[in-house]
């Protein structure tokens, strides 16, 4: 299947990441370059066979339900774009 | 008197503890070096003072009288993709520009207390997506080598660890991290004649490293000698409980049991690696480390990875799938950068942000990942190529029946020049062909040199081994280097 500029602008709208329209155009022969040749993957039969999610045979390690860090809010906020009041900021959301 | 910048990591190391030279000396060599070089663009943030501090405090260990660490005395090089507190860690993208850590990464904090020093923040591609250092916010990294054609093409020093694999060849630092997650560390080794080894996925700590693709992603050290990746492997593994993936396993004497004897081992060609139309001189080094490894005493024996041509499309399924999750942190909220348009919304904010902090690259490899993950492609993108990784690592399973380690070439030619692959994205990914398959299987591989082509270039060789077993990886490697002899450095020019 191949992809058109309607699906690369829904893309970079699902991405969170403004295209113009030359640069969405631009994209569509990439990305169809590139889904063309990963789908030969669908030549591959793989009845019976389980996805994998984990490479190295690893156990779920669980913790004691106890608090082991925090008091570090100016650490956490050292980085951001704009703090205020010990907390992250943002344009407003709610009218 | 020696020139210390010449040196290996155990050179340094007991050199320093004997007292042939001070660890000042050592650390005021690299960075002499380190300002020297800055044609090469390997570091992206210079650390002179911290390379002098670890060596005051090695020096005045040693005259107290105090238990010194591993490595104690050395100064390396680290990856600008480990978060390092108090210095900026960028990934080599404009949308971490200023980002100082406030925590260290695990891997590097080992480092560090095991004497270790930092030169600096190395140059990468950004978020560690290419395999040219073409991708960097900050600028391509230039290797040091040249062809002897007499031209001075600037030519890739591989990625994505281009800045460690630069600095190391060219003799800025003795050794580096690296990332490996397709071939990061194993690719830029072989480009520039230095060695690197990807462990067993789960033996070093992914806290704290900038996070690409979390199932594939492994840190690794690289270095000019196997003895010297085996040391700081030692320092780099071990457990971590802030990594949900860390392997809760006890950390081998990588290299007190170094042994180039291989008597009893046998060494699997795997057919698949040899496609029609591979270069001739690749071709001819794969022969010749064949001959190398029966001269150790190997048993050599053809074996079979039938999956193997799918190993790349399931690579770029599953790693920008995995990469389009990790990097939906960078919102413009947290840290990074924000670019909030006149007027604009929370959700305008987002998207006009990820567009100036991303480079194509990166963008690139979201918008795949995303599209595979969406509804209605899940199954037939994703799922499929986690199927068909589990079928890629089923084909290294069966051929360690017959075997105890894998003996293929670590790229399909020698470094290209700068731009030559740029226009062509899947150009560029085809040169992962050789080790993006260990990858997917989280097996330990080794990168390292085996002689030059008829240009001048450095060419090599890739030793795979079962999982866990570094060991192994590193003795055949070491009779590798010992019967390869690999002495060529790049002339100065920089």
């Amino acid at each position: 299947m191949s992809i058109d500029l309607q699906t690369v602008k829904k893309i970079a709208s699902l991405s969170r990441i403004s295209v113009t329209d030359a640069e969405a155009e631009a994209m569509v022969p990439e990305l169809n370059n590139i889904l063309g040749w990963v789908e030969q993957l669908g030549e591959v039969d793989v009845t019976g066979v389980e996805p994998m999610t984990a490479v190295i045979p690893n156990h779920q390690r669980l913790r004691d339900d106890v608090i082991t860090d925090g008091n570090v809010r100016d650490k956490v906020l050292a980085n951001a774009p704009q703090a205020e009041h010990g907390f992250f900021a943002v344009p407003k959301v709610i009218e | 008197m020696t020139n210390l910048t010449d040196l290996t990591v155990a050179e340094i190391r007991d050199g320093f503890r004997a007292g042939d030279f001070s660890a000042r000396e050592v650390a005021e060599g690299f960075n002499a070096n380190v300002a020297a070089a800055k044609a090469l663009n390997a570091f992206i943030v210079e650390t002179p003072e911290k390379a002098l501090a670890a060596a005051d405090a090695a020096d005045k260990a040693k005259a107290t009288g105090e238990t010194l660490g591993a490595l104690a005395g050395v100064p390396i090089g680290m990856k600008d993709l480990f978060c390092t507190e108090g210095t900026q860690t960028t990934a080599a993208s404009h949308m971490l520009e200023g980002f100082v850590p406030t925590y260290e990464s695990t891997v590097s904090g080992k480092l560090w207390a095991a004497g270790a020093g930092m030169l600096g923040k190395l140059n990468l591609d950004q978020f560690a997506m290419g395999s040219s250092n073409e991708t960097s916010y900050y600028g391509s990294v230039i290797s040091p080598w040249r062809r002897n054609d007499g031209g001075n093409a600037a030519l890739a020093p591989g990625g994505s660890s281009g800045g460690s694999s630069s600095a190391i060849s060219a003799r800025l630092c003795p050794a580096a991290t690296g990332t490996d997650t397709g071939g990061s560390i194993r690719q830029p080794a072989a480009f520039t004649g230095i060695s690197g080894i990807k462990p067993t996925y789960g033996r070093c700590s992914r806290f704290g490293i900038v996070a690409f693709a979390s199932s594939l992603d492994q840190a690794g050290p690289m270095a000019r000698t196997v003895r010297d990746n085996a040391i700081l492997l030692e320092t780099m593994s071990g457990f971590d409980p802030k990594d949900s993936t860390s392997l809760d396993l006890a950390v081998p004497q990588w290299e007190a049991n170094l042994s180039s004897d291989l008597k009893g081992k046998k060494v699997g060609i795997p057919k698949e690696y040899r496609p029609d139309g591979l270069n001739a001189e690749i071709s001819a080094m794969w022969d010749r480390g064949i001959e190398w490894l029966k001269d150790a005493g190997a048993e050599v024996v053809e074996v079979s990875l039938p999956h193997t041509q799918y190993a790349l499309p399931t690579y770029y399924i599953i790693a920008p799938a995995e990469a389009s999750s990790n990097l939906a942190r960078y919102d413009g909220v947290r840290y990074g950068q924000r670019d909030l348009p006149d007027g604009a919304g929370l959700q305008d904010m987002y998207a006009a942000t990820r567009a100036a902090g991303f480079g194509p690259e990166v963008k690139r490899r979201i918008m795949i990942g995303t599209y595979v993950l969406s509804a209605g492609f899940y199954d037939a993108y994703y799922t499929q190529a986690q199927k068909v990784r589990a079928l890629i690592a089923r084909d290294f399973e069966l051929a360690f029946e017959k075997c105890d380690l894998l003996l293929t070439p670590t790229a399909p030619s020698a470094s290209f020049a700068l731009g030559e692959k740029q226009a062509d994205p899947l150009a560029m990914y085809l040169n992962d062909v050789f080790t993006v398959p260990a990858s997917l299987a989280g097996l330990p591989a080794m990168a390292i040199p085996g002689g030059l082509d008829a240009a001048g270039l450095p060419i090599g060789l890739q030793v795979i081994g079962k999982a866990l077993d570094e060991q192994t990886v590193l003795n055949a490697s070491l009779a590798i280097e010992e019967r390869a002899g690999f002495t060529a450095r790049p002339d100065k020019w920089w």
